[in-house]
Formats: structure tokens, C-alpha cells, sequence
């Protein structure tokens, strides 16, 4: 293998597994030690800055960069990534020193968000502090998109939410709300230098299966209903429910019917459990409601006299795997009926654009998504870009962030008549020792063995009778201590040298997780038969070293460190050292000084 | 010295051997010394050593001497019987040891000062004894622990930190050892855990005083520029004579050796030695001959490697003595103490 190139940003930004898992970059170890060091502030503003929504993602992400965390695989369970976030927002003191400034004086550059939802109003958090004038249109009647309109209460409290989008909206965004959008020809007549897209997936799926005509008026299609309890027009829901669809709607559905009085609700999906798309504390989270989730149940019929719901008639199947992928076959079971009053349709959302006249230069595919380029999210129509659910379909408000920091540097590169896609600033990274002294460091090295703390929740009753309760509670700063404490470090990285190395085996012999090997050169996949313990899954790389005195080369696996620095410690002559990764994500902030 | 404790994480793939155990298992606390030293490395094989052999950490003894080399047994093999004695005397510890209880494996582990200085006596007893047992000398040819003293096995001319140079001829224990009657005898390099981790585990299969001196270079007082026993130094200079290779009743031997360079040696436990020789002229199972040509390397400034000398069949003390195979723990009060009677008895068939 050739040498380790580690000055390439990417190399040790994909040690730090989280960072590398999240769409916004966040540097999560960095905020996760000044949780530990009690700044949460500071810790805060790392957040806002990066993802933006810090107070309500502590509650509501997605988490992709759960999963991806070391921690799974060196022990099981992930560090409580998402729920440290919150500590932070939970805690936090006076930010406004840290914010940034919005000029007085505007650049003379007018930029139209259409859609109000957290990639718009990212969008505006960064092009505010350039002198941009921002105009932000949305049907609805405040800021927040779907974080406002879908996800209840009892996940994500109001006044978190409108905590974080007025703090936005108060940067001077100018607020075109109960503003339906009709037309894009109309927006552009308008004469904006730049647009943005970022009206989501608003459209939800529907099923057509016999019945479903006549038995419409006891149908609702679950984004809309989710929204019109969220703006308070329907406040109640009786009899017995069915939510159709596995989805995270899916269980906001149930979960909202089950505090609305429903007579009983029931989770029918047509898929298995292991692959639904609802998350797994989401599922976990209805379940411990008591809502039966009843899995490879495709619907076949609605059931009902002269339109009055009776039921739904489901077939069953099982999963089998053909070719490497599931297929879903009849058990030759017989069908099974379930009685309903109402059902709620939760099987999916499209980015569907019907107000986009098909003439003005935006290319949509053969799908009906607009064409967009992956790098700028800039549409076939220079002026206009798409960011959010809008640009690739329904994902997520890390997504929609991590979209947003994209098209504003496009739009910023192109109000200055540069090539949105061209002349993007490189990432790149720094590398900062942490040695303080003899056995000391500037982190906390020492491996903290304890597993997963618990989040605890709210009084199971309490938060059934009322929606506006939340379920979880958060960490308590003790509790946030202990569950900090558990980051492995990621970002403090392992280097080595050379030309320092006296291939005295110190390092191969105290690390624990067996991770350095001293071998001769080979191809990669030889080399890994070659290594002490071999990874069981490739997605880290092999750190190479140049050639050895010995002909050797130093090996480090780097899938199972732990960042604990006894390699350095050991080391006699510092060829390894404990250096702190800073990954330079290019974003619009880093243009205003 | 390391602060920060070893975490009990470990890889999960780590290999478990017969017996379901790690090789963390025959770990102990984390080490004191200094940073890169070579005895490290030596414990790091000690611990391999012995996980691959799938002996209980419990059926060892660790018996050493004084110097830095000595306190080693500390860092491996935690769960196993020791006695760290005085300077140059674990041999006669280690001697009483192996009488009252002969089913324990023993290791010692020792310096150059401690065995070739202070305890050279001791030294040349214990191999005259045949006692049963893996002897390891890190030999530093220095007096590590007191700060970097010369010890007796330090090259003449070689320099000492400050650039003063060494007056006195070496002794050689390999040498001593093939001379005094050990069964085996090896020598390797800390640096050369490929090589020294099957003679650990041939020595201590070995029936008969099984010797290996190993080459161990310390950081802190002997591994510069003029010294002999550097890291680089070493390196530059080994010979390795005799490749050695344990295989295992449940290895596969996947090897195919050349046509009259292997010797295959039965060891008592079911598994075999395999002895590869690198360099022709050599004949690891002739004491003159293998005497002739350590010493002549010696004489050219090379240092070779490898196992040097093999008796197979050898004798241990308890097969001269004619004593008992059952450890004084498992006998009666009876046997152990048959009273005044029969000491009496004893005494006039004397008389
Ligand atoms: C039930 C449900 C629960 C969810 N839970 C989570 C969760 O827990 N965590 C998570 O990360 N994500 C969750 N999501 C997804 C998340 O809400 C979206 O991915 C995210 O809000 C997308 O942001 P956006 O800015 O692209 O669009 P949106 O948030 O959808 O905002 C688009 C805005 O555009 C407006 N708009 C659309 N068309 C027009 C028009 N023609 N004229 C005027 N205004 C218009 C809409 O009113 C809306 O305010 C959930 C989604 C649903 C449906
Ligand atoms: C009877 C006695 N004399 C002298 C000493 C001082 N002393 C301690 S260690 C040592 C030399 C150790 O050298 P070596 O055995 O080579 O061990 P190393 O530290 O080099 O590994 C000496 C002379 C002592 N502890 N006891
Ligand atoms: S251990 Fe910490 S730094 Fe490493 S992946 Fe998990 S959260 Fe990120
Ligand atoms: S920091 Fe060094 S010693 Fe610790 S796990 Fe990583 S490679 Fe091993
Ligand atoms: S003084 Fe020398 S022998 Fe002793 S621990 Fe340090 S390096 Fe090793
Ligand atoms: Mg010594």
C-alpha cells in the first residue's frame, strides 16, 4: 500500500466516525468534551453552528451518526450522541455574544426562500451575516416548515422550536407568511438574484384499494392530519384507529391518535420490523405506549356499509430473500380482518412541485424530482437552487441543514459571479498536539468502560392525557457528565513519524484493541490477513507508513482505537503522538470577516 | 512509567485458545519501565508464549532476581504464582520451587547483572542442576535498574552513554550455558517477537534447564551510537542459525520444509519442534561443534541467533535425585513428616 496521505482532509475526518456520519459535519467529540468541562454554552454555539437547530435536533434527529459511532463497535451501544446535543441546549446560558453580526448596511443582493422550513431559514442564517436581503415565503402562518406543522409536541416542545427559528427570523429575515405560492414564473418576475427552494415533500401518499372511494370521509392522509392537530383544528379523534404505513409519520400518527382519545390504535405495516422505515426508538417509544405494531400485513380491501368504515381486510406474507434483497410472499394464511373507524395514511410524501411551470428552464427527471447538481444544489435555471426535501425527497432536518450550508455558498459564489460549482473552497484539516507534559494530555484519555446511560421519560399517564407533555425528559448535567464521558475522542488522533520510530514495539505491545502491526508491505487485502486482529468490517482504513529500517511497515487499524494515547505514551522517542484533528468544513460564515 | 491504566476493552475478535482464554488473560498490570525498553517486549512475548500453549495462567511460577529485568515478571501473568528474590539468588529459589513441586511450569526471568555479575555462581548451579525450567536473561549489558553501570556482558569497547569505553572482555552465557550442560539453549532479540515467541514456548515445553538469552536493549542507558547492544546495533549485526517452530497437536502444518535442513523433534506434550537450519555448517545437537560456532561468531562480532543447542531426552534434577513426582502439597502428613521413629531408622542405617 502506498503511504498514508494524512494531511488529506478526509483521512482523519473518517476516523471520527460520527462526523463523518452526519450531513452537517458536526464535530461531535468537541462539543461532547465541553459538555464534560460544563460549557454548555460553547458547546451550544458548536452545534448552532454546524447544524443549526441544536435545541430541537437534541430532541428529534435522526441521528445518523448514532449507528456509525466507534463506540458500537468497540463495545455495543453508541455514546448518546443526539441526547448530549440537547444537554447542551438544555443548559446553556446567554448566546447572543456569540452570534454573529448582521450589517447594518446591505450588500444590495436580494434572495427569495421559498418555504419557510429549517432549510430555508438555515439558508437565511447564513447569507444574513453577508448583507443579504432575504425574503421568506410560506403558506403557513409561522416559521418552521414540518418541524412546526408534523412533529408533536410531545417530541418537540413549541418553545424550543420557536426558540431557534425566531432566533433566526430575527436576524431581519422579511416574513411573507399565510403566502400561498402559486406560480415560480410569478417568483421570478419578482426579480430576485437568487432563489431557493425549500418547500419540502408536502404531498402524502394515498392507496388505491377497493373501497377507498366510498369510504373517504373516514380516511386522513397522515401529514395533513398531523398538521391540522399541530395548528390546533382538530383536537380530538374517536373509535378505533388503524395508521397504515411503518414509517417515523407512521408512529407520530398512533402516538397522536393515542392521546386523542382513540377508542384503540393499531400499527399495521406491509413490510417486516427490521426493515421499517421508523426509527428504532421511535417504534420502541410506541410500543412502550402500548400500541400493537403488526408487521407483513399488505391492505386489501376496506370493509364498510354503504360508506360507513367497518374495517380493512389484510393479506399475509412473509419476507424471503431472493438474490441478496426481500421479497414479500403469500403465506397462504387466511386473511385477517381488523375493525376500524378511521384510518390514517402514513406510507410516504413526494417533493412534488405542481406550482413549477414545466417552461422555464428547470429540467425536472423522469420521476418528476427537479435535476440538480449534487456539489452546488443549483437547478438547471442558474438562479435557482434546491435544498431540503425539496432537491432529493423526504430525509430529515440534519439533511436539510446540511443542504443549506451548501446552497448558500452556491448562491454567495454566484451573486458574485463566480462558478457555484467550480470554485468551492476545499476542506482541509489541522493537526494540533495534545501533549501537556509527561503522561498528560490536554483531553481526557482514560477509557470510561460504563454502558449506555438511560434518558429517563415522563410519567407514562401524565403524557398520555395531555399531548403538549414531553415524553422525554433529558439528561441531567450529571447524567450528561457521565454519558460525555463514554466519547471515545475520535478527533484526537494517533500520527506517527517516521523517522523517529526505533521499532521497539512499545506500541504493538500495550494497545489494548490490538490496532498497530509491524509487517512487511503489501496489497491492502494481503496486508489485512497480516494484522494482529483483523477488522471485521473494512469501512476504516489501514494508516501506512513510509518504509521501515527493518523493511517493515507500521500498520494501524484503525477501526477499534480508542484514542486512549497509551501507544504515545509508551512510545520512546514520540514517534506517536496524540494530535487533535480540526476539519475545516467550508461554510458561508468563514467569508464574513 | 505509564499512568493511565490498560483499558479492559479488547478486540473482539481476539483469538481465545484451547482453554477459551485471551491473550489479555496472561496480561498483568501495565508496565513501570521505561518507555520502549526492551524487557517490555520480552514480557509481550512471555504473554503470547504462554496463550498460545493454553497452559492456565495458574500453573506457572515466576521466579526472578533484582534489576529492572527482574521486576518483569510483575507485568505478565498476573494470575500466577511468583517470587521476585535478591540479587543473583533466583536460582536457588527457583531450585527449592521446582523440588517441592515439579507440576508447576516455571519461568525465570533475570539480567545480565543479575545472572553474569552478581549471581554468576548461582547461575552456573542451577544449569549443573538440570532444573526443570524456561530461564530468560534480558540481557541489557547493563546495570539498567542502578542507572547504567557496565555489566559483565558488555562487549569490550563498547561505549557507555557519556562516550567511556568498556575494558573488560564479555562473558558470554550462551556460551557458559552449552558448556555447563543446559539441554536448550536459544538466543534472540526483543525486537524479534517472531523469533523469540516460539523459543519461549519450546523452553518451556523443554524437559531439562531450557536457557535463552535475550538480546533486550535499554532506552535509557545502552541504546546509543558505540553501543552494542542497540536497537540498531543489534539489528545490523544477528545471525539467526536455527529457525525453530513449535507445531501444536491441533496445528496444521501448513509448511513445507526443504529436504534435509529440518530436524523434527517430539516433544512429551504431543506436539513437535521443528528446527530449520539457516545456515549449513551448523549442527544444533553437537554441544563442541555448536560451542565452536557461537564463539567464532562472537570473536567476528556477530551475534547468532536462534536455537542453539538441543539434547533431546535430557534429565532434570528429580530424575537424578530419584525424588518424588507428587508436589509436597498433595502428600500426607505422614510422608511429609514420618515422625521420629522412622528418622531414627534412617539414622542408624547410617551408622
Ligand atoms: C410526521 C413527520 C415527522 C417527522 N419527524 C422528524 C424528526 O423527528 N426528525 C427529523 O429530522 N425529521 C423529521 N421529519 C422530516 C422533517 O420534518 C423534514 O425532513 C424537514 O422538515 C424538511 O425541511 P424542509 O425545509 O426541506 O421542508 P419543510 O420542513 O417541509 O418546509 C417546507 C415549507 O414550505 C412550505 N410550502 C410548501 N409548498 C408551498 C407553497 N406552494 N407555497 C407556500 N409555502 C409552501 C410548507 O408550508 C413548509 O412550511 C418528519 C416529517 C414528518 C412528516
Ligand atoms: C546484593 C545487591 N547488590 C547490589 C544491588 C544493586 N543493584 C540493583 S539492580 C542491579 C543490577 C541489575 O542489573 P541487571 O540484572 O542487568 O538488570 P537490568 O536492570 O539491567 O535489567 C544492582 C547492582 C542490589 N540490589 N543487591
Ligand atoms: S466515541 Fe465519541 S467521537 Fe467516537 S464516534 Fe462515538 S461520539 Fe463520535
Ligand atoms: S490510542 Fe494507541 S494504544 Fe490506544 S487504542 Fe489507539 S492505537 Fe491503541
Ligand atoms: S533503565 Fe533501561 S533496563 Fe531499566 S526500564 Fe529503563 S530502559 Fe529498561
Ligand atoms: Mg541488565
Amino acid at each position: 500500500m502506498q503511504p498514508t496521505d494524512i494531511h488529506n482532509p478526509n483521512y482523519f475526518h473518517k476516523v471520527v466516525d460520527c462526523q463523518w456520519a452526519c450531513p452537517a459535519h458536526t464535530p461531535v467529540p468537541e462539543y461532547i468534551r465541553l459538555i464534560a468541562q460544563e460549557r454548555y454554552t460553547e458547546a451550544y454555539m458548536i452545534n448552532w453552528e454546524s447544524n443549526v437547530f441544536p435545541g430541537i435536533l437534541g430532541r428529534t434527529c435522526d441521528r445518523p451518526c448514532e449507528p456509525a459511532c466507534r463506540r458500537v463497535r468497540t463495545e455495543e451501544k453508541p455514546v448518546a450522541i443526539c441526547r448530549l446535543k440537547r444537554v447542551a441546549a438544555d443548559h446553556k446560558g446567554d448566546i447572543t455574544p456569540y452570534l454573529p453580526k448582521v450589517p447594518q448596511k446591505k450588500n444590495g443582493k436580494r434572495i427569495a426562500l421559498l418555504g419557510a422550513g429549517p432549510a430555508s431559514l438555515a439558508v437565511a442564517r447564513d447569507l444574513l451575516p453577508l448583507g443579504y436581503s432575504v425574503d421568506m415565503f410560506d403558506r403557513d402562518p409561522g416559521g418552521g416548515g414540518m418541524m412546526r406543522s408534523q412533529i408533536p409536541a410531545f417530541r418537540l416542545p413549541k418553545d424550543v422550536l420557536e426558540e431557534e427559528v425566531d432566533l433566526i427570523v430575527n436576524m431581519g429575515v422579511n416574513t411573507h407568511y399565510n403566502y400561498e405560492i402559486t406560480s415560480m414564473k410569478e417568483m421570478l418576475d419578482m426579480d430576485y438574484d437568487a432563489y431557493f427552494v425549500g418547500t419540502g415533500a408536502p404531498r402524502g401518499r394515498d392507496l388505491d384499494i377497493p373501497g377507498r372511494k366510498e369510504v373517504s370521509k373516514h380516511i386522513s392522509i397522515g401529514i395533513d392530519w398531523l398538521s391540522s392537530v399541530a395548528f390546533g383544528h382538530t383536537t380530538s379523534i374517536s373509535g378505533k384507529v388503524i395508521v397504515m404505513g411503518g414509517g417515523n409519520t407512521a408512529m407520530d400518527c398512533c402516538r397522536t391518535s393515542n392521546r386523542l382519545g382513540a377508542e384503540s390504535v393499531t400499527v399495521v405495516v406491509r413490510s417486516a420490523f427490521d426493515v421499517m422505515k421508523a426509527s428504532d426508538w421511535e417504534k420502541e417509544d410506541a410500543m412502550a405506549e402500548g400500541i400493537p405494531i403488526l408487521n407483513n400485513r399488505p391492505p386489501k380491501e376496506f370493509v364498510h356499509d354503504n360508506g360507513k368504515l367497518k374495517g380493512v381486510v389484510f393479506g399475509r406474507v412473509k419476507p424471503v430473500e431472493v438474490d441478496g434483497r426481500l421479497k414479500y410472499v403469500p403465506t397462504g394464511e387466511p386473511d385477517v380482518y381488523i375493525e376500524a373507524n378511521h384510518i390514517l395514511m402514513a406510507i410516504g410524501q413526494e417533493n412534488h412541485c405542481p406550482w413549477i411551470e414545466r417552461d422555464l428552464g428547470i429540467e425536472f427527471d423522469k420521476w418528476d424530482c427537479p435535476v440538480i447538481d449534487e456539489d452546488s444544489l443549483q437547478s438547471t435555471h442558474e438562479k435557482i437552487y434546491f435544498g431540503g426535501d425539496s432537491a432529493f425527497g423526504p430525509e430529515n432536518i440534519i439533511w436539510a441543514s446540511a443542504h443549506a450550508h451548501k446552497a448558500a455558498i452556491s448562491i454567495h459564489l454566484f451573486c458574485q459571479g463566480k462558478d457555484p460549482k467550480h470554485d468551492r473552497p476545499p476542506e482541509a484539516v489541522n493537526l494540533i498536539s495534545q501533549k501537556m507534559g509527561l503522561h498528560e494530555w490536554s483531553y481526557d484519555a482514560e477509557h470510561d468502560p460504563s454502558q449506555r446511560h438511560i434518558v429517563p421519560h415522563a410519567d407514562l399517564k401524565r403524557s398520555l392525557d395531555n399531548i403538549k407533555v414531553e415524553v422525554e425528559l433529558g439528561f441531567d448535567e450529571d447524567l450528561g457528565f457521565k454519558e460525555a464521558q463514554r466519547c471515545l475522542n475520535c478527533d484526537v488522533q494517533t500520527v506517527f513519524t517516521e523517522k523517529l520510530c526505533i521499532e521497539c514495539d512499545a506500541c504493538v505491545d500495550i494497545c489494548p484493541m490490538d490496532c498497530i502491526t509491524f509487517t512487511p508491505n503489501a496489497p491492502e487485502a494481503e496486508l489485512r490477513t497480516a494484522l494482529t486482529a483483523p477488522a471485521e468490517t473494512l469501512e476504516q482504513d489501514l494508516y501506512v507508513s513510509e518504509t521501515l529500517p527493518t523493511n517493515r511497515v507500521m500498520v494501524k487499524d484503525e477501526d477499534l482505537c480508542l484514542h486512549c494515547g497509551l501507544c504515545a505514551e509508551r512510545c520512546p522517542t514520540n514517534a506517536w503522538d496524540m494530535q487533535k484533528s480540526i476539519i475545516h468544513i467550508p461554510q458561508l460564515s468563514s467569508y464574513a470577516e | 512509567m505509564t499512568f493511565v491504566p490498560k483499558p479492559a476493552a479488547r478486540h473482539p475478535l481476539l483469538k481465545t485458545n484451547e482453554i477459551g482464554l485471551t491473550r489479555r488473560d496472561y496480561e498483568a498490570i501495565v508496565s513501570t519501565l521505561c518507555a520502549g525498553c526492551g524487557h517490555d517486549s520480552v514480557s509481550a512475548a512471555v504473554i503470547q508464549a504462554c496463550h498460545e500453549l493454553s497452559i492456565p495462567p495458574h500453573q506457572f511460577a515466576k521466579v526472578s532476581g533484582i534489576g529492572c529485568s527482574s521486576k518483569t515478571p510483575s507485568y505478565f501473568l498476573g494470575n500466577a504464582h511468583g517470587f521476585n528474590s535478591v540479587h543473583g539468588r533466583m536460582p536457588s529459589i527457583a531450585t527449592g520451587a521446582y523440588l517441592a513441586n515439579k507440576e508447576l511450569k516455571y519461568i525465570g526471568i533475570s539480567g545480565d547483572g543479575d545472572s553474569a555479575s552478581i549471581g554468576l555462581g548461582q547461575f552456573a548451579h542451577i544449569i549443573r542442576r538440570k532444573v526443570d525450567m524456561c530461564y530468560i536473561v534480558d540481557n541489557n549489558g547493563t546495570y539498567g535498574l542502578t542507572k547504567g553501570q557496565f555489566s559483565a556482558t558488555n562487549d569490550r569497547g563498547s561505549t557507555s552513554k557519556r562516550g567511556v569505553p568498556n575494558l573488560y572482555a564479555p562473558i558470554d552465557l550462551v556460551s557458559l550455558a552449552i558448556q555447563l550442560g543446559a539441554s536448550f539453549v536459544a538466543r534472540s532479540f526483543s525486537g524479534d517477537k517472531q523469533q523469540l515467541i516460539p523459543l519461549i514456548k519450546a523452553a518451556v515445553l523443554h524437559k531439562g534447564f531450557a536457557f535463552i538469552d535475550v538480546i533486550s536493549p535499554c532506552v535509557m542507558f545502552n541504546n546509543h551510537e558505540g553501543s552494542t547492544k542497540s536497537y540498531s546495533h543489534v539489528r545490523n549485526h544477528t545471525e539467526p542459525v536455527v529457525d525453530a517452530n513449535l507445531i501444536m497437536p491441533r496445528d496444521e502444518i501448513a509448511v513445507e520444509y526443504e529436504e534435509g535442513t529440518t530436524i523434527s523433534v517430539p516433544m512429551h506434550d504431543g506436539s513437535e519442534l521443528h528446527l530449520r537450519k539457516l545456515s549449513d555448517s551448523y549442527e544444533p545437537n553437537d554441544r563442541v561443534s555448536a560451542l565452536t560456532y557461537v564463539q567464532k561468531a562472537q570473536e567476528e562480532g556477530e551475534i547468532v541467533t536462534g536455537l542453539l543447542f538441543l539434547e533431546e531426552d535430557a534429565v532434570d534434577c528429580h530424575d537424578i535425585l530419584g525424588t518424588t513426582d507428587t508436589p509436597f502439597n498433595g502428600l500426607a502428613q505422614e510422608s511429609l513428616c514420618p515422625g521420629a521413629e522412622k528418622l531414627e531408622q534412617i539414622n542408624d542405617s547410617l551408622r
